[in-house]
């Protein structure tokens, strides 16, 4: 399929082959792949600082109160070895070589044990929330992005008439509300004053009684149940893929291959798609990838408010109980996965953009 | 007369500058209603919030026979789950919100202004290791981070909270601010400041940036709504340790208290989600109507 991308990045690449071809670090899926690696070692690194070296950290607290719940039974130094398994991480080993276990320990995703049910690893208390965040949040976070793309694309179409000051308007307004309030408003009243909606039956990622597995009563169910997250991350972020795919439509209507593209009498379906759609699209596919981290954070409140079983009500929970290693051990991951999240939409753009898969001799 | 021509201006007309602009701009914004109603709105909220608490005498006695009373002539906006008035909660729990939602903009838009133009005039070395800073705070789950933060430093001043806020927000502004910078360096005036060897300082604090001024108030808009947002999250969420009232902390106790879910209480928690969000919405509908108007390339032919 030759595009108007493709024939304008062979031109570029035939200009210039050399910016492109020579120094390998500078393409784009090596510079992502550092950009990844980087995000999660200074994610990693931060919380290690934040745990051990704060005065007051987290450790030094579990070591006083370790003491004082035994009303001095339990040396200083005993103490400081309960601390250490709890943490995974040995105390008495200078700092820097705490810090080298530390990130061996979480290369082999070992991250402690969960200070409330000693006996519990870290690891698999956010095996079992992860995986719904994502599916909640993934779910919503596209459905907003292909629904948006297909307004914006229409609004940009038909600018000025009603339809594109609704939608934009319509959109710009709903996604300005904080997510946590839109979600009390529904749960005020669909829930309570009008009655429409049972919110306590939707509790929790799935049914008590039900059998995961891949039947059509467990999935209708976990969609059941993860509905109203799911409702408000199409809402919230609904608004931002009409804008920003009328404003980049708009931009893209005015390019000279567009006109040129009317000027050979290629149709209106052509052009909108393969021209005007495709190149509008691009640059959102990159912020689809920065939106993943900040509706995963956000996630942490709608889930509290919908008592969804993620990771954000986790981490909440593990907050308020000051449960640190299970706080520690969800950052990390949570951010890793949001990294990765990116790291895709990134390949998936060298994908989509020909002017990146080709140059560099990368498979495209 | 040369010489009244050389002397400095009077006060009446060093004000008439700005008053002709300010009045220039109101008529350009009464085009655009939706623009027009979000500046009413941020002028009465934040009225409502500085001034209003000068005139109204702060009640804080709870009062157990008045719990959960519906909207009357005594308590407007109805009572809490102490009793105690709702509407006076909502005047004077106005102001800490706006505070810090405004110093956490400010301090954010002013990291990304500094850094910004410094990556994209010095360039280099410079330019590609803030940018790589920028793009792995850009990726970072912020409000996750800000958790985490929240529940190790424990804020306990709304300043402290307002830094902490600040400097996890500034990064997509940073991006923005460095590719306008250097678009705007390869502009024929800033090579005129350049060849005439203004000097640096000059040429991005007195060419560069002032060309941004609409674009970067834009932007601080933004950053409020932002910092506003993440506030409230890290208070409802019961994060930060609790101290006076606020809208979010409002919103803490109505949820905790169970408010949500007793019809009577309707006002109790209707009340701060209605004040947020109106400041939310007229904050965005201002700053896109500014966008509408700074940037006519957008502008419809309205």
């Amino acid at each position: 399929m030759t595009t108007a991308v493709a024939a304008k990045s062979q031109v570029r690449v035939a200009m210039n082959p050399r910016r492109y071809l020579g120094d390998s670090w500078r393409h784009p899926i090596t510079r992502a792949v550092v950009k990844a690696v980087l995000t999660i070692w200074v994610t990693t690194s931060l919380t290690f600082l934040l745990i051990r070296l704060m005065p007051g950290s987290p450790v030094e607290l579990k070591i006083d109160e370790l003491i004082q719940s035994s009303n001095g039974a339990i040396s200083y130094e005993d103490a400081k070895a309960i601390a250490s398994s709890l943490f995974a991480i040995n105390l008495n080993a200078p700092i820097h070589e705490q810090y080298l276990s530390f990130i061996w320990n979480l290369l082999h995703l070992d991250l402690g044990n969960s200070f409330l049910s000693s006996g519990t690893s870290v690891t698999s208390i956010i095996i079992a929330v992860l995986p719904w965040t994502l599916f909640s949040v993934g779910t919503g976070l596209l459905l907003s992005f292909v629904v948006g793309i297909g307004l914006g694309l229409l609004a940009a179409y038909r600018r000025d008439s009603i339809l594109d000051r609704v939608v934009s308007t319509g959109g710009s307004l709903i996604s300005s509300i904080p997510n946590y309030l839109l979600a009390l408003l529904m749960i005020l009243f669909l829930g309570v004053q009008w009655k429409l909606i049972n919110f306590t039956g939707m509790r929790g990622a799935y049914s008590s009684g039900m059998q995961p597995g891949f039947t059509l009563a467990f999935i209708g169910d976990i969609f059941y149940h993860a509905a109203m997250p799911i409702t408000i991350y199409f809402l919230t972020q609904i608004g931002h893929w009409i804008l920003s795919m009328r404003s980049a439509t708009l931009s893209a209507l005015e390019e000279d291959y567009v006109t040129a593209a009317r000027a050979r009498g290629l149709s209106d379906g052509r052009i909108r798609t393969a021209y005007v759609g495709r190149n509008a699209v691009l640059p959102l596919v990159t912020q689809l990838a920065i939106s993943v981290g900040l509706v995963v954070g956000g996630a942490a409140v709608i889930e509290q408010i919908f008592a969804y079983q993620g990771v954000g009500l986790r981490l909440i929970a593990a907050v308020l109980q000051r449960d640190y290693p299970v706080i520690q051990g969800i950052v990390m991951l949570t951010t890793i996965a949001v990294v990765v999240a990116n790291l895709a939409a990134d390949l998936l753009y060298s994908k989509l953009d020909p002017r990146i898969g080709r140059a560099g001799g990368a498979s495209g | 007369m040369s010489a009244g021509v050389l002397s400095r201006p009077t006060m009446g007309q060093r004000l008439l500058g700005p008053w002709s602009a300010t009045v220039g701009f109101l008529r350009l914004l009464s085009k655009r209603p939706v623009g027009l109603i979000g500046f009413i709105g941020i002028v009465f909220f934040l009225l409502l919030a500085f001034v209003a608490p000068m005139f109204v005498p702060f009640q804080n006695d709870p009062s157990l026979v008045d719990i959960y009373q519906t909207p009357s002539q005594a308590h407007p906006l109805g009572t809490d789950f102490q009793g105690k008035d709702v509407l006076n909660q909502i005047v004077f729990g106005g102001r800490d919100i706006l505070t810090v939602a405004i110093l956490a903009a400010l301090l954010s838009t002013v990291i990304a202004i500094t850094f910004g133009s410094i990556a994209a005039t010095v360039g280099g070395k410079v330019d590609s290791t803030i940018l790589a800073i920028t793009d792995v705070v850009l990726t970072l789950p912020k409000l996750i981070l800000l958790i985490a933060v929240a529940a190790i430093v424990r804020p306990t001043s709304f300043v402290f909270l307002a830094v902490i806020l600040g400097l996890i927000q500034w990064s997509s502004l940073l991006r923005q601010i460095r590719a306008q910078v250097l678009s705007l360096k390869e502009r024929d005036y800033v090579e005129a400041a350049r060849s005439l060897d203004l000097g640096l300082m000059h040429i991005v604090f007195r060419e560069i940036l002032p060309t941004m001024r609409s674009y970067i108030a834009i932007h601080f808009i933004f950053a409020m709504t932002d910092a506003m947002y993440a506030q409230i999250f890290i208070v409802f969420l019961g994060l930060v340790p609790v101290s006076g009232s606020n809208w979010g902390i409002m919103l803490y106790f109505a949820q905790g208290q169970g408010a949500l879910f007793f019809r009577d209480s309707i006002w109790y928690i209707l009340s701060p989600i209605l004040a947020i969000t109106l400041v939310q919405l007229s904050l965005v509908s201002f700053a896109s109507a500014l966008e509408d108007i700074f940037n006519p390339r957008l502008r419809g032919s309205a």
